[in-house]
């Protein structure tokens, strides 16, 4: 066959303007937040100010303003939560699972009711856009509400043979990426399967959590089921090692994950966590391209890049790399970023100075090891805490841009040129969170992903979530999965029905 | 055995992934556009309007009338005129005295639409009447049959036909998507219809006389096709998404996938349009609304009476 | 005549070893007479195990269930052909052999019998709401740490190994200290029942010398043991190094209860993979 001239590897001398012609205008979103100047620790059914009298202060990213006081909980008010929950236990766990249910359906219900406005205040207090939290983080926490409600009455058809006992009081600690989100996962199937609560949110994104409460009151939540303590590193190593804690659930860094791990061994507390990761994102060339570029975009800037299953790696079949470069490129013209509340906002803010300082020192890191950079020409606020979407070409498997989790706006570049070279690279982590893989044909699909030591698979797609689907990692990506019946099963104890034998 | 003809030319143009492409355009419609943008894309969307009417009872009067909209959207807020009115071949003399010299363009469906289902002699015969009797741009429907039965070196011969019958007037190529039915095989015909046509020459979703019209869907793989096209090869090529888009929200939607394929080139009448009938008045009504600040009433604008 | 008497080795890769460190410890009768010198094995002795373990495990978490199943079986087959020397070799004053040898057998076959199966159990297909195929199968963690209990030297030794093996991990178990003949015969058996050689690797020796190591080996990515809780906190923490985990279970247990047939233990060693496949033409 002679060899034919592709269209799909031209040199592209032309390029297409993305100007202002039709420039759109500022599109803030006005749904008012309705935020405290000084919120309450929820212990008991009570919003009561913490015994350390201490309180600090919560800022809003987009442009560095203090928007809150967020009480600062010490030993002893963490001890009056799980107290709390330790009373609560006896009658929730024994409440029929119908009736729990219920009480998750109205919660689902009331997160929708208040949609809107807990979407405002997770763009205010997080700084993602506010089309993600409306669009994404407030469905989804509903919709996982909505699903474990539906099991709480279901239980004992989630392992056949054995039943789900609950297991106690169960503390909780949870990141700054998706707060409302990330506490939908760990309350509801806690909930659904009898336990009780202590939860802990991200010292940065406390406030929806707390706004949470007013939900969980007017739900009728029977009290001290749930109990919400804010506060840093401290308050959070008190819940974990509260010695009335039976499980422990963690979402967040692979460094803390280990320090909680060592601190309860020895206990007979259960634990899973859900930790860091450093995704590949493998292309092929037989990939459907524009799709793949749009699966590229959204693996790495969806959230700003802070996403633990982030597909901050790119690997790209050699013979479609360019071809992939350009093409990304292009979309990131197209891509807006700017201030969270603008409802076209593509990239908003980044979480934290500390954290924006994190990426910066990363991507400073991969210029001096010789990685190519490429950012698009975007203007970025003078206030708050922004960084542009970044691309890394020419990236090797040894540079600390392709392995350690940067957990920004960051994609690392790498190419391949088998699919075994593909999977190798892919695995060469201490992380197993989560993998993409483009290729327009199935059987590629699935022999791919069952190489891929990852908990999570997307193929033709990423960063897709759904509350029926389990979601957790491999290796030091961390232990147990949320979603699904496989979540369940991490939050109770499976006891054996008689059997015949 | 050789590999099929559309296994081959996909093989040169890449596949789509059906469920990424709708993910891709489900973030169309979360474009917020307000105030200044608003007007300016209502305006745009105007001004890219084919106004159509394609009818078994369409008469020279129903034609006029048409016209004096098309000149004339509304009498009020400085608007632009449409891009053209569109009507059956036998129609066309009867636009030519209300539209010529005026900017607004004729354009017909010939080429026995919709159907496509006459013989080829017949269909370039009706084309050449058409541009005679002054249509200056043709909408013709592929003969999906050939395409379907991969038969493409004929359906790209019939188009090169018609190209040369359209003579000075701009060709616009129906693909009718929804007898296509997969996003492969929009994707393919895109391609074989962009390699025989002229810059400044269109692609076309449908007919509009089918149970599918256009779609975010269907158009993002032929924006893409443009894209790679023009990329590929310099030439542009001019895109109409027609039938279904009946209201201002809809048409914004389709220019806001526009604007970030193909960005602010393709954003004027010579590189976009939409066929459309009722989409107009929506358009007019929410640019009313804009300039007033008061939501109207349907019977405001001429040829609208629904409601009460 | 005077019997040949058998040198006692470890089964490590398909292969009979002494400890690379040379050393022995002396196994006695009830009575107090020598019987033989069993393999002190060390740290690299364990390192090599792993080593060997991930030379194998792969190739055997590719066989079919259905092969996996069968070559289970045919290690039952195996144990029961000996079943006589094995049930001597677990006689004790207290309680004869022969019924933790007929147990065995019947747990062998019973995990033989899940190979084919408890992916049906533990795997699911999941409604998402977006148009994909998502579905989530178990695959092995890979290469297990087994510290058997004293007692029980092959029950419960068995009962660690068998969920690990069925769903494709390789192990490497640590016999016994002071009943460790048993699992030199399991060696043995396990030699000639068609399981791949590396993927059930038998350390003879002392507990105490290769607990840490067992703990902090990030290559092992699960441990299942019985433990003292001083035992049990030191492979804990070591297990927080590799997030690695931990399935303890208490010495004092009933190996012989039937609650020990159950799929969940083989979740246990399994990790759940969720694949979103699209659906579109």
């Amino acid at each position: 066959m002679p060899a034919k001239k592709s269209s799909r590897s031209k040199t592209q001398a032309r390029e297409l303007l993305f100007g202002d012609l039709w420039e759109f205008d500022p599109a803030p979103e006005s749904a008012p937040a309705h935020l405290l100047d000084r919120y309450k620790l929820f212990i008991d059914g009570q919003h009561v100010a913490p015994r350390s009298k201490k309180y600090f202060d919560t800022l809003s990213p987009r442009d560095g303003r203090k928007l809150s006081e967020i009480p600062l909980a010490n030993a002893a008010d963490v001890d009056a939560a799980y107290q709390a929950a330790a009373r609560a236990f006896p009658a929730w766990s024994k409440l029929p699972g119908a009736e729990r249910g219920k009480y998750l359906f109205r919660i689902a219900r009331l997160l929708q009711d208040r949609s809107r406005e807990m979407a405002v205040a997770e763009t205010l207090d997080g700084g993602k856009p506010i089309k993600e939290a409306r669009d994404f983080d407030l469905p989804m926490a509903a919709a996982h509400f909505f699903y474990h409600a539906g099991w709480a009455d279901k239980l004992h058809y989630v392992a056949p043979g054995c039943r789900l006992a609950p297991l106690g009081v169960v503390g909780q600690v949870i990141p700054w990426n998706f707060p409302l989100l990330m506490l939908a996962w760990k309350i509801a199937p806690a909930l659904a399967t009898g336990n009780t609560v202590v939860l802990k949110p991200a010292e940065t994104t406390s406030i929806t959590a707390l706004k949470f409460a007013t939900i969980l009151e007017q739900a009728g939540l029977p009290r001290g089921v749930v109990n919400i303590v804010t506060g840093a590193g401290e308050t959070g190593a008190a819940v974990v090692n509260h010695s009335t804690a039976a499980k422990i659930a963690f979402t967040g860094s692979t460094e803390v994950g280990k320090i909680i791990q060592r601190s309860l061994a020895g206990t007979s507390k259960r634990l899973t966590l859900e930790l860091g990761g450093k995704a590949a994102n493998i292309v092929m060339e037989d990939a459907p391209l524009d799709q793949a570029v749009e699966g590229i975009v959204n693996g790495i800037f969806f959230n700003q890049g802070h996403v633990c299953c982030a597909g901050s790696r790119l690997l790209v079949q050699e013979g479609i790399e360019q071809e992939i470069i350009h093409r990304l490129k292009r979309r990131l013209a197209t891509l807006r970023v700017g201030d969270p509340l603008d409802k076209n906002t593509d990239v908003g803010a980044i979480n934290s100075a500390e954290q924006l300082s994190r990426i910066q020192e990363l991507v400073q890191s991969g210029i001096d090891e010789g990685a190519g950079i490429y950012q698009p020409s975007c203007p970025l606020p003078s206030q708050g805490f922004y960084h542009a979407p970044t691309l890394f070409t020419g990236v090797a498997q040894s540079h600390r841009i392709a392995r350690e989790e940067i957990f920004g706006p960051v994609l690392s570049i790498l190419t391949f040129r088998t699919p075994e070279e593909a999977i190798e690279k892919a695995n060469n982590t201490c992380f197993g969170l989560s993998a993409g893989i483009w290729t327009d044909k199935g059987s590629k699909i699935l022999k791919m992903a069952s190489a891929l030591k990852a908990g999570v698979v997307w193929a033709n797609t990423y960063n897709q979530f759904d509350p029926s689907s389990p979601f957790g990692g491999y290796k030091q990506s961390g232990l147990g999965r949320e979603g699904g019946k496989h979540g369940l099963l991490d939050y109770a104890q499976l006891q054996p029905l008689a059997t015949e034998l | 055995m050789p590999a099929s003809s559309l296994r081959r030319l996909l093989d040169d143009i890449g596949t789509v992934d059906a469920t990424g492409i709708e993910e891709r355009v489900a973030h169309y419609p979360t474009r917020s556009i307000k105030k200044q943008a608003k007007t300016f894309g209502l305006k745009l969307a105007v001004s890219m309007v084919d106004l159509t009417t394609l009818e078994g009872k369409d008469t020279p009067g129903k034609i006029a009338s048409l016209c004096r909209k098309a000149l004339c959207p509304h009498p009020e807020g400085d608007l632009p005129r449409v891009a053209a009115v569109c009507v059956y071949p036998s129609m066309v003399r009867h636009a030519v005295p209300h539209v010529q010299g005026t900017g607004v363009r004729i354009a017909s469906v010939a080429t026995a639409f919709p159907s496509g289902q006459a013989p080829l002699k017949t269909r370039l015969a009706e084309v050449r009447q058409a541009v005679a009797d002054g249509a200056d741009e043709i909408d013709m429907v592929i003969n999906r049959g050939a395409f379907l039965a991969g038969e493409f070196a004929q359906m790209q011969d019939e188009i090169a036909a018609v190209v040369e019958a359209c003579g000075e007037s701009t060709l616009k190529v129906i693909l009718e998507t929804s007898e296509l039915e997969t996003y492969d095989n929009i994707r393919a015909a895109s391609f074989l219809a962009m390699r025989v046509i002229r810059p400044g020459d269109f692609i076309k979703t449908s007919t509009g006389k089918t149970s599918a019209n256009a779609t975010l869907g269907n158009q993002q793989v032929m924006l893409d096709a443009i894209r790679d096209h023009f990329l590929a090869t310099g030439v542009e090529i001019a895109m109409k998404p027609a039938g279904g888009i009946k209201n201002a929200k809809q048409a914004l939607q389709f220019l806001v996938a526009v604007k970030e394929t193909l960005g602010d080139a393709w954003l004027r009448p010579s590189r976009y349009r939409f066929g459309a009938s009722s989409l107009l008045n929506d358009l007019l009504r929410q640019l009313e609304t804009q300039r007033t600040g008061a939501y109207q009433a349907p019977w405001t604008f001429t040829e609208d009476s629904s409601g009460y | 005549m005077l019997p040949i008497t058998k040198t006692p080795k470890c089964y490590v890769g398909g292969a009979f070893i002494r400890s690379e460190s040379g050393r022995v410890y002396p196994l006695s009768s009830a009575s107090g007479e020598f019987l033989a010198h069993i393999p002190l094995c060390s740290r690299k002795d364990l390192r090599n195990a792993v080593e060997a373990a991930a030379k194998a495990g792969p190739g055997w978490a590719r066989r079919s269930p259905y092969n996996r199943a069968q070559i289970l079986y045919r290690l039952a087959e195996m144990l029961e052909s000996r079943s006589a020397e094995m049930a001597s070799a677990l006689t004790t004053p207290n309680s004869p052999g022969e019924i933790e040898v007929r147990t065995t057998i019947d747990r062998i076959v019973h995990f033989a019998g899940w190979a084919d199966k408890y992916e049906q159990v533990l795997g699911s297909v999941n409604p998402v709401a977006s148009s994909h195929f998502n579905f989530t199968v178990t695959e092995p963690v890979g290469i297990v740490g087994i510290l058997a209990p004293e007692n029980s030297p092959l029950l419960a030794l068995m009962t660690l190994i068998l969920p690990a093996i069925v769903a494709g991990n390789a192990v490497v178990a640590l016999a016994s200290e002071s009943q460790p003949y048993p699992a030199i015969l399991l060696g043995e058996l396990l030699a000639v029942s068609d399981l791949p050689g590396g993927v059930v690797n038998l350390l003879t020796g002392p507990r105490s010398e290769m607990l840490s190591t067992f703990a902090t080996h990030e290559h092992l990515r699960a441990l299942a043991a019985t433990a003292s809780p001083e035992e049990a906190t030191q492979l804990q923490a070591g297990a927080a190094e590799s997030i690695k985990r931990v399935v303890l279970h208490d010495p004092a247990c009933d190996w012989a209860s039937p609650h020990h047939h159950t799929p969940y233990a083989i979740r246990d060693f399994t990790e759940a993979k969720t694949v979103w496949h699209p659906v579109g033409a």
